[in-house]
Order: C-alpha cells, then structure tokens, then sequence
C-alpha cells in the first residue's frame, strides 16, 4: 500500500511539473527550518558593528544589517520561527475546524445554525485587525501570534468542512456505516472526515502560505515576536528604514522569502489533493 | 401527465422507408474510436458499421462498455477531449461528418442530427426557463425574433404534450418532474426538424409508467414527422417494442443484427443468447437467468422450518407513518409482516415511499408514528440513533441501490466487508476476521485476489457483491434489498439474483426486496405489497396479484413492463 501510494506521488508530480517544484521548494524550506542554525555561516544575532549595512557580496550573500548581522544567516534561522509559527496555527484552526465543521455539516438542525452565525460575526470583523487586537489583549507572546492565527483561520476551516461533509452526509456508505453498527460520532469521525481529507489539505496548503503573511505581518507592526529575534517580517520592518538610503538588500530579501515561500504552498495545493485522492489511482 | 394515445399513425411511413432505402441517411463504416489513458490507449469502439435508413428506427443494445454511447458520441463529434476517432467513415446524406469542422458541425447539431440524453434533469440549464430553452435552440439555426421563438416553443410544448404548455414555457427545470423535463429535452430535439434523431437511455431513470408514456411519444413524433432515430439502451423489452431493426453491440463491436421480432426470439450470436437469456420476462423464472453452461440453480423447494405455533412474525410493520418536516407525508399508515424466510417484494414508483419505508425498518430513520415489531419485540421506538446498540443491529441488515456510492471511497473490499464484523461483533484482526471475510467473499462470488482493491477499481457487478458481501457478514436474519441491481447490467442482474436467491435459500434468510422492476420482485419473491403515494394500494400473493391485478394502479404498472416479443409499437416488420 505504502509503495502503491509513493509511484501515485512520483506519477502525479512527474505529469505536473509546477508541483514538483512546489513540492522541492516546500520540502527544502522546511528542512532549512530544522537544521538552519547549525549550517548557517554567521551567528544571525551577534552584532558586528565595523561590518554594518555592506551590501552582498561573497563573503555576505545578502548583505549586512544596521548592527552588522548578516541578512542571510537571518533569513535562514528565520524560516523555522515563521514556518513553527504558520504551522501550528494552521494544525490547530485544521483540527478544531475540520471536527466542530463535520460535526455542523452532518447533524444540522440548530447546532448548524448557531455555529454557522457564529463564524459568520468572525468573518465580518477585518481579520488582521482581529488578530492585532487579540495579541494586544492576550500578550504580546509568540504562543499568542498562533493562537490568534488559528482563530481567524477557523472559520474557513469551519465552513470547509460542514460544506463537504454536507454533501456526503446521505451517501449510501454513511447509510451503510450505521447499519454496520457505527454511531453518528463514529461515522463522523472515521468515516466522513477522512474523506474530506484531501479537499481540505488544499486549504491547509493554500492557508499555511497565508499564515505566515499573517506572522510576519504581525511582527511587522511590532506585535509577537521582538527585536532581535531573526523573523522575516520583523526583518522587512527594521530594513524599511533604510530603503530611502538605498539599502534595498535589507528588505528585498525577506520579502522575497516570504514571496517564495507562499507560492510554494499555493503551487503546493492543487497537487496535493490529486496526489491524496485514493479515486486518482488506479 | 396527459396520457397519449396508444396507436401510432403509420400512415404513409411504409412508402417512405422503401423510397430512401436506396440511400441510407446514415452510414457508418468501420468506425474506430480510441480513447488515451493513464494506463494506454483503450479503444472504445472497434470496427462498427451500421446504416439508418430515413424515417428508420435503430435499436442499439448493449451493456455498459459496450461501445454504444460512445458510437452516438462520435456520430454528433460529442467525445470528450482524450477521445478521437482514428478510423472508419461517418456519412450523412452522403457527407462524411466524421472530419467535419466544428463550423460545419454546429450547423448540423440540432437542426439536422439532434440528441436526448439519460438525465434530462441534467441536460436543462437550471436557471433558465424552459420555453427560453427551446426558443434557444431554434434561435441557434434560424434568424428568429424572440416573440416568434416563444410561440414555436409553445407549438413544441404542445407537440410533446405536456400539460398546460403555456404556464410551463416559464417554468425552470426544477419545477417540473422527471418525465416532463424529458418532454422538454425532446421539443428541444426536435425544433428544428432534424433528420435523425439520437436517443441514449431516454427513459433510464423514469418510472416504469412514465418510460410508456415517453416512449410512445417519442416513437409518434418521429412517425409523424418521418426522422429516424437512433435507440440506444441497455433495455431489450424496449428495443424489442419500438425499433424496426436492432445492433447488438460488445466490446466495441457489432456481433449481430436483425429485426427485433427475430433477433430476441432467435438469438444467433452467444452473446445475444446470454443477454436475451439474463432479460426477465413475464414468465421466467430465477433459474431460466443461468447463463448456459454454468451451474443452475437446484430447483429445490424453499427450506423454510415451519415456526412453532405461537412464534411470532419474523418483521410486522403496523401503520407505519412519516412526515418530514413541511407537512410532507412520506409513508401514511403502511402494515405488512414478513415470516421467517419470507421473501416480500415491495414495488411502487418514484415517490411512493418504499425507500424511506426500507430505511425505517433498518432503523436509520425514525418513524414519525406505528410500530415496527422484529421477533415480537418492539423496536420502532428504539431511537435510530440509538439503534447501533441494540442486539437486533446485526439482524437486520441492507443492500443498496447504488453499488459505488455505497462503498467507503477510502475502504477497500477487505475493510468493507470486515467492517460490519469489527463493529458488530467486535472481531480483533486475525486470521478469524480474515477467514470469515474471504468465506462472506466467496459466497457472494467476489475473487479473493480482488480484496485488496479500492471500490474505484472493481466493476459495478463487482461492487454489488462487495455490498452484498457485507450485509450477510454478520448472518443478518432480515436482509433489506433496496433495489439492489437497479444500476446494474442485466447479465449482472442475472448472476446477483441468482446469488442473493441462493443466499436465501442456503441461510433461511428473509428479504424485503424494494424495486421498481416487476418482473425481478415477481420472480425473487412469494409475497408483493404494491404502494403508491406512500400507502399500500395491494398485497397478497406475487402469483395471484401478478396474474390478476385487483387494484387499477397494479394493473396500470403491469401494463407498463415492456416485455421481450411483446407487441411492437410500431409496424412490426419494415419491408
């Protein structure tokens, strides 16, 4: 079963080429998340002040900071803290949403109702202002930048999840599951929800590129992670001072790790429910 | 639904036939359609020739694969994009179409070759109304004004009998039934007076009293306004009743064809043997269905231990009601009982309540009042949501009507039919979980090396047997069939009957089979309860209320049921 699945994934991305690169992209960053403090060149908090704001070169791929950091080891070490951050927010609005939607989606009826006006008074709230006001309230912790993340993702995940399970709820196997001796949770829980897996590892994907735009928008405007902490929106933040005095490497880098690496997980999804979808392999 | 007359008017359509024979309006010649997969080129059709005479109709039959759509597909150019046609001619009127421009085809579709499809609900634009719709397709081929369009889609309306045309030109699809969007999607066919026209399982799908009705309308337009038409359905009794000449065709050939009287009556090819073979008639019986050669059924008498006096009824069904929410009542007052080993047909049409009965008596819905007695004891009030629990979960088990839609997607066929057994008998995995899974397999006649497939890679025939499979795993004592080969072939209908009879016998089991088709409930079943708008209109004996039908509306679903060599609708032997 596990080799059937690994030729479906090698198929799949052999006959889709921008998945395959998606694929490559997101494996290499998440691996640069693990193992990026020990290959980085240069220790990304040490000051070095005679060195400060030399633009790239070989000996700084991209250049230094205003205390004399170099940008390329930041960029690195920078990619486990946004990548930590995206996922476990994006793991917890998933789990949380994916189970309380199912639940919605299947019973219907009143529960379906309140928790469907609920999410909607979340989604008419500006959702980075949300955010914003959640982490001034609860702290201004890193736990709090997931925390607040992961709910303002949940509704998506809510609405998801109810939507597909709706549409499964009176399929003959869910008839079939409960006269085989299964009750409702059951059926929800093991029968349903994986089957609504795959559509919404698109979401997932699609999301995690979206929450760390979400991380990094944050500590761009001061909230979450602090100073000298290496974290690409903090990064973008601290080099938009000295773009007006030609200093373009301090920005352009970390947006461009940004850029890239939302694309990934975008470019990511489509693939990713082909790939997951056990009705594509034959 | 206005009732049409029975007669068709064959007036002057002898002449006709004779006239253009000389030419025939289509033909087809050593038609190759290639379709590229995954897993290589498969090709769908494989040499097929045939040839419509105008004002002819053409029975193609065939079973699913068989290379029938896909053959209509290819004469309209409908294939979709991995299809093509790689060799072989498609002339009409002469032209061959089969490398025509899509410039040339669009003036072709509709006003000279038009199309019915199977779903007509489908095959409508939901949001738009119907007499637009019809008014649409003239517009595509002549320079009409909208108010001339309207009145030529009233005409249609008109044509097509559907009740009260001039409220329904602005009625949308969802408005009407089944049976009148099939009308719909017929004016639509027919509004510019196309030569031929092209019908794929017209009726598939319709109830048995609506496919008459239909049938008969389509075979007395085309008469009357002389097109010839392309049959296609995996139906014999209709083909046998409304085609001058029918193809059998399999794998994606043509293997033999004649005149529907001769080719059903006087099969040459083994595989019209089989075919014709496996088509329940009026009178056949489960063992007549064997294909030839294989092991008949023993014609042993029902093993039936005869209950003990004072055993109580296996299942009794005591006015039974169901009212969903908006006042519709779904089942109104329905009693019935099932002994022991008993088979009961229940047959009714579309809306007659005997799925929602069947789901009650599995106890996956509530009913709203009556009761529902298993083995004298009373679990109808037993919550459905309970019911899981109960000790009779276990005994009463279902067979659904739509063999992919009932099996997990993410399950393959071990874990479906383990999963009844882990659940309801709390079997561990090991080698008792895998010996009563194979032996559940092989009674149902699944190949033990197809277990580990997923239900996107069996066949129909092969899914119904994983279901099958499954609901006799925990030796249910009631085994609820809901139209258990409905989606099937008729030579898989065949084999399934077979073994769901074979099962009944071996295991005493009793059935509630629920069915439209009455030729299936006459042969699997001893008792039939009739039902129409969620009330029984009959029951009793399936010989005594098949041979003599004592409520109008039985008699009217009798009538109904095409048979093979029944009468034909049309002239019966074209010169």
């Amino acid at each position: 079963m596990t080799s059937a699945t690994l030729r479906h994934t090698v198929w799949i991305l052999r006959g889709n080429p921008v998945t395959a690169f998606a694929a490559a992209g997101a494996f290499a960053l998440c691996v640069l998340a693990v193992i990026g403090p020990w290959i980085v060149p240069y220790d990304p908090v040490a000051s070095d002040v005679p060195n400060a704001l030399l633009p790239p070169s070989a000996k700084y791929w991209a250049g230094t900071d205003q205390l004399g950091r170099d940008v390329f080891s930041r960029l690195i070490v920078a990619a486990g803290l946004d990548l930590a951050i995206a996922a476990s927010a994006v793991t917890l609005s998933f789990v949380i949403g994916a189970v309380i939607g199912a639940l919605c989606g299947y019973a219907g009826g009143r529960l379906d109702r309140y928790v469907g006006r609920f999410v909607d008074v979340l989604m008419a709230f500006p959702l980075f202002v949300l955010a914003m006001a959640m982490v001034a309230a609860l702290g201004n912790r890193v736990e709090n930048i997931v925390i607040a993340t992961a709910i303002i993702n949940l509704p998506f995940y809510i609405r998801f999840a109810r939507a597909e399970v709706n549409v499964r709820r009176n399929a003959g196997w869910v008839e079939a599951a409960r006269a085989c001796g299964d009750s409702h949770v059951s059926v929800v829980l093991r029968f349903l929800l994986p089957n609504v897996l795959p559509a919404m590892a698109v979401q997932v994907s699609l999301n995690l590129g979206w929450a760390i735009l979400n991380a990094a928008g944050l500590s761009f405007i001061g909230l979450g992670v602090s100073a000298p902490t290496p974290e690409w929106g903090i990064m973008v933040a601290e080099g938009a001072r000295f773009i007006s005095t030609g200093k373009w490497w301090l920005v352009a880098f970390p947006g461009l790790a940004l850029m890239l690496t939302v694309l990934c997980f975008n470019l990511l999804g489509d693939g990713l429910r082909d790939i997951l979808d056990p009705r594509m392999r034959t | 639904m206005p009732r049409n007359d029975e007669e068709v008017p064959s007036s002057g359509r002898e002449t006709m036939v004779t006239a253009t024979a000389s030419e025939p309006l289509l033909a087809i010649d050593d038609l190759h359609v290639r379709f590229s997969t995954r897993s290589g080129t498969v090709e769908a059709v494989r040499g097929v020739s045939l040839s419509v005479a105008a004002g002819e109709t053409l029975g193609i039959v065939g079973e699913s694969g068989s290379g029938k759509s896909v053959t209509a597909f290819a004469i309209t150019r409908l294939l979709d994009a991995a299809g093509r046609i790689s060799q072989g001619s498609i002339r009409f009127k002469g032209q061959d179409i089969s490398k025509a421009s899509s410039k040339q085809l669009r003036s072709l579709h509709g006003a000279a070759i038009s199309m019915i499809f199977q779903n007509p609900r489908g095959a409508l634009n939901p949001i738009r109304s119907v007499g637009r719709q019809i008014a649409d397709a003239i517009m595509a081929h002549e320079p009409i004004s909208a108010s001339e369009g309207r009145a030529r889609a009233l005409d249609l309306l008109k044509a097509v009998l559907i009740r009260d045309p001039e409220k329904r030109l602005d009625a949308y699809p969802h408005e009407l039934s089944g049976g009148m969007c099939q009308r719909v999607m017929i004016a639509m066919a027919i509004a510019c007076e196309p030569a031929l026209l092209i019908a794929d399982e017209p009726t598939t799908g319709l109830d048995v009293t609506t496919q008459k009705t239909v049938m008969d309308l389509v075979a007395r337009i085309t008469a009357e306004r002389g097109m010839a038409m392309i049959l296609i359905t995996h139906d014999l009794g209709l083909a046998s009743r409304y085609c001058q000449r029918a193809v059998v065709m399999e794998r994606g050939q043509v293997v033999e064809q004649a005149a529907p009287a001769t080719l059903f009556s006087a099969p040459q090819h083994p595989y019209t043997k089989r075919l014709v073979a496996a088509s329940p008639t009026a009178t056949s019986t489960i063992a007549d269905l064997a294909p030839e050669g294989a092991s008949a059924v023993p014609a042993v008498e029902l093993f039936r231990p005869k209950p003990a006096p004072g055993t109580p009824l296996l299942l009794e069904v005591q006015k039974l009601v169901k009212r969903y929410d908006g006042g519709v009542t779904a089942v109104d007052d329905v009693s019935f009982s099932i002994a022991a080993g008993e088979s009961l047909g229940l047959v009714g049409e579309s809306g007659s309540g005997k799925s929602t009965i069947s789901r009650m008596i599995c106890r996956l819905i509530d009913p709203s009042e009556g009761e529902i007695l298993f083995d004298g004891r009373a679990i109808g009030s037993l919550p459905a949501r309970d019911f899981h629990r109960s000790e009779f979960r276990r005994d009463i088990q279902i067979v659904f009507q739509d063999p992919t839609d009932s099996l997990n997607p993410r399950f393959n066929a071990f874990d479906c039919i383990a999963h009844p057994l882990r659940r309801l008998l709390g079997m561990k995995n090991g080698s008792a979980l895998t010996g009563r899974v194979s032996e559940c397999a092989e009674r149902a006649g699944l190949p033990s090396e197809l277990l580990e497939r997923l239900p996107h890679q069996l066949s129909g025939g092969q899914k119904a047997r994983v279901g099958i499979a499954r609901a006799i795993a925990c030796r249910p004592r009631l085994l609820v069939l809901d139209e258990p080969t409905a989606a099937l072939d008729v030579s898989v209908q065949a084999v399934i009957l077979q073994l769901l009879d074979r099962l009944r016998r071996e295991d005493g089991l009793a059935l509630l089979f629920v069915s439209h088709d009455l030729n299936v409930v006459r042969m699997m079943c001893e008792r039939t309860v009739v039902l129409q708008n969620g009330r029984v209109v009959e029951q009793g004996e399936s010989r005594t209320l098949f041979s003599a039908p004592a409520t109008a509306y039985a008699r009217e679903l009798l009538d109904a049921v095409l048979h093979l060599g029944g009468p034909t609708a049309r002239m019966p032997e074209p010169a």
